[in-house]
């Protein structure tokens, strides 16, 4: 079969590029999901601080909003490709520069990535109820204390699957980052298939990578979901006889050997 | 007569043309046990959440051990740990277990240690009946054993006073009983309280002094013993007869 001999051609001469290529774009990918999810989070929690009593304070804080809102709609209302060049090559314009792809790639994923999640962090906080925020106040807490250890940890609950949800995108969509010369793995796909001519094969060997480390993420991200959720079940303590809780379904009875 | 903790002197809370509250004055000293009584919508939560400044009063002066807290720059946190609260709805936070509810606070805002913590919160949780239960989570509790862990989260605090809003109205009526015992064993241990209930034999049985709340003014207040077995106003024998007859 030509076809499979193709593959093989293409695999044995490039197969450690496109192992190569496939790493670059899981760890942009990665590193720019993090780095996008913690932009995420300042600017969701900065735009759910509630307006402060005295004038002065609460301008500031429209002033805060407002540039928040503009990077938002900027970043999520244009496309990677072409926030791509801007940065890249703006930062020539002005004088600057990258030093390497890398520099240039992890700004621009950060940054997109920032902006969705701003917006996602923001409706999770908005999905907890008032009340977790007035408890947390009631025994003393002040709002940043309440955020970090009563809202957060349960918005962050709520949108571990949006996160998901742009880590896989942006394993697929880092392939734009070409344009400026990342290595990752569509670049590859691409300088291979120019070498070879072996298009359609190589198209192939991407096709099947790409499926494998978006399938591979969806899965540890089910995995990490289920962690998050908790426990089912509770153990009473020093109540190890009681029928009734035993049997009521919420008891779990320690299995030989489980670590706890 | 000592210095009263709380004091509230002509209070008024408006929500846009709604006047809530139309000039509310009470004290509270130590060991007092007030209940506030009234029909819905009289603004007796209203009050208590003026009173923990989670609304904030539209005129009035609200004040403990003597200083304003209404005042520009009172910091609040310190005083919402001083004067806790028990809510409706109980607001446990569903992020943790029961044990850490009692903990939390304790660590973050009082800066205890967690070892110091974690005591404190095992003896007020087998206080109030929750002892087995310190590995659970809000989410698998019935709402009395919810209500009587946010009891316990708010005595970890130690506050020198404890609102409680409606604790038991959200409560099917076989758990309002477990709960009345706890509160009223801590009214028996000299808590302060400020109890805004439909639960008349607690009030009567329990408080010092009983506020009956009609349309944002104090319809009249007295002792258990004046308010129930001889009310002065109309109102107060017209709400007290709907609900004695049932």
């Amino acid at each position: 079969m030509e076809f499979i001999n193709d593959m093989q051609r293409a695999l044995q001469q490039y197969g450690t590029q496109y192992l190569e290529g496939a790493g670059n774009t899981l760890l942009l990918a990665l590193v720019g999901t993090i780095a996008g999810c913690l932009i995420g989070f300042v600017v969701g929690t900065v735009q759910s601080i509630p307006l402060p009593q005295s004038k002065g304070k609460r301008g500031l804080m429209y002033v805060v909003r407002g540039l928040l809102r503009i990077y938002v709609e900027v970043f999520r209302g244009t496309p990677m490709i072409v926030q791509s060049v801007f940065i890249y090559y703006g930062a020539f314009y002005l004088g600057g520069g990258f030093s390497s792809p890398w520099s240039a790639g992890i700004l621009v994923v950060s940054i997109n990535t920032g902006a969705y999640m701003a917006e996602t962090v923001r409706g999770g906080i908005l999905s907890i109820d008032p009340g977790q925020m007035e408890g947390a106040k009631a025994i003393g807490m002040t709002h940043t204390q309440a955020m970090v250890n009563v809202i957060l940890p349960q918005a962050l609950r709520n949108i571990v699957p949006q996160i998901g949800n742009n880590f896989i995108i942006n394993i697929k969509d880092t392939s734009v980052l070409s344009v400026i010369s990342f290595a990752d793995l569509f670049f590859v796909h691409k300088s291979v298939s120019g070498s070879l001519y072996l298009y359609f094969p190589s198209a192939v060997i991407t096709m099947v990578i790409y499926l494998t480390m978006t399938l591979l993420a969806s899965f540890l991200l089910r995995r990490w979901e289920a962690y998050l959720a908790g426990d089912d079940n509770y153990e009473m303590v020093n109540r190890p006889n009681d029928t009734l809780e035993q049997t009521s379904g919420l008891y779990r009875a320690k299995t030989k050997g489980e670590k706890r | 007569m000592s210095q009263p903790i709380l004091q509230v002197q002509n209070l008024c809370k408006t929500f846009g043309n709604h006047r809530v509250l139309k000039g509310i004055d009470m004290q509270v000293h130590a060991g007092d046990v007030v209940s506030i009584i009234g029909s819905s919508g009289s603004g007796k939560s209203t009050l208590l959440r003026c009173i923990n400044l989670l609304e904030t009063p539209t005129s009035g002066s609200i004040t403990f051990h003597g200083e304003e807290v209404t005042a520009p720059g009172f910091r609040q946190a310190p005083y919402r740990a001083k004067v806790g609260m028990v809510f409706q709805s109980f607001y446990l936070f569903d992020n943790m277990t029961v044990l850490e509810n009692c903990m939390v606070g304790q660590v973050k805002v009082l800066k205890k240690d967690k070892q110091a913590a974690k005591q404190t919160a095992l003896e007020l949780l087998e206080q109030v009946g929750m002892g087995p239960y310190i590995a659970a989570r809000p989410s698998q509790l019935s709402g009395g054993q919810k209500q009587r862990v946010a009891i316990a989260r708010a005595l970890a605090m130690q506050p020198e006073v404890l609102l409680f809003d409606e604790p038991t109205s959200a409560l099917d009526p076989e758990m309002v009983g477990e709960v009345l015992e706890v509160m009223r064993t801590l009214a028996k241990s000299g808590m302060t309280m400020l109890v805004v209930t439909h639960e008349m034999a607690f009030a009567r049985d329990v408080s010092s002094h009983v506020m009956f709340l009609s349309e944002g003014v104090i319809c009249e207040e007295g002792t258990p013993q004046e308010l129930f077995t001889n009310p002065q106003q109309e109102r107060t024998r017209e709400f007290l007869s709907r609900f004695m007859a049932r």
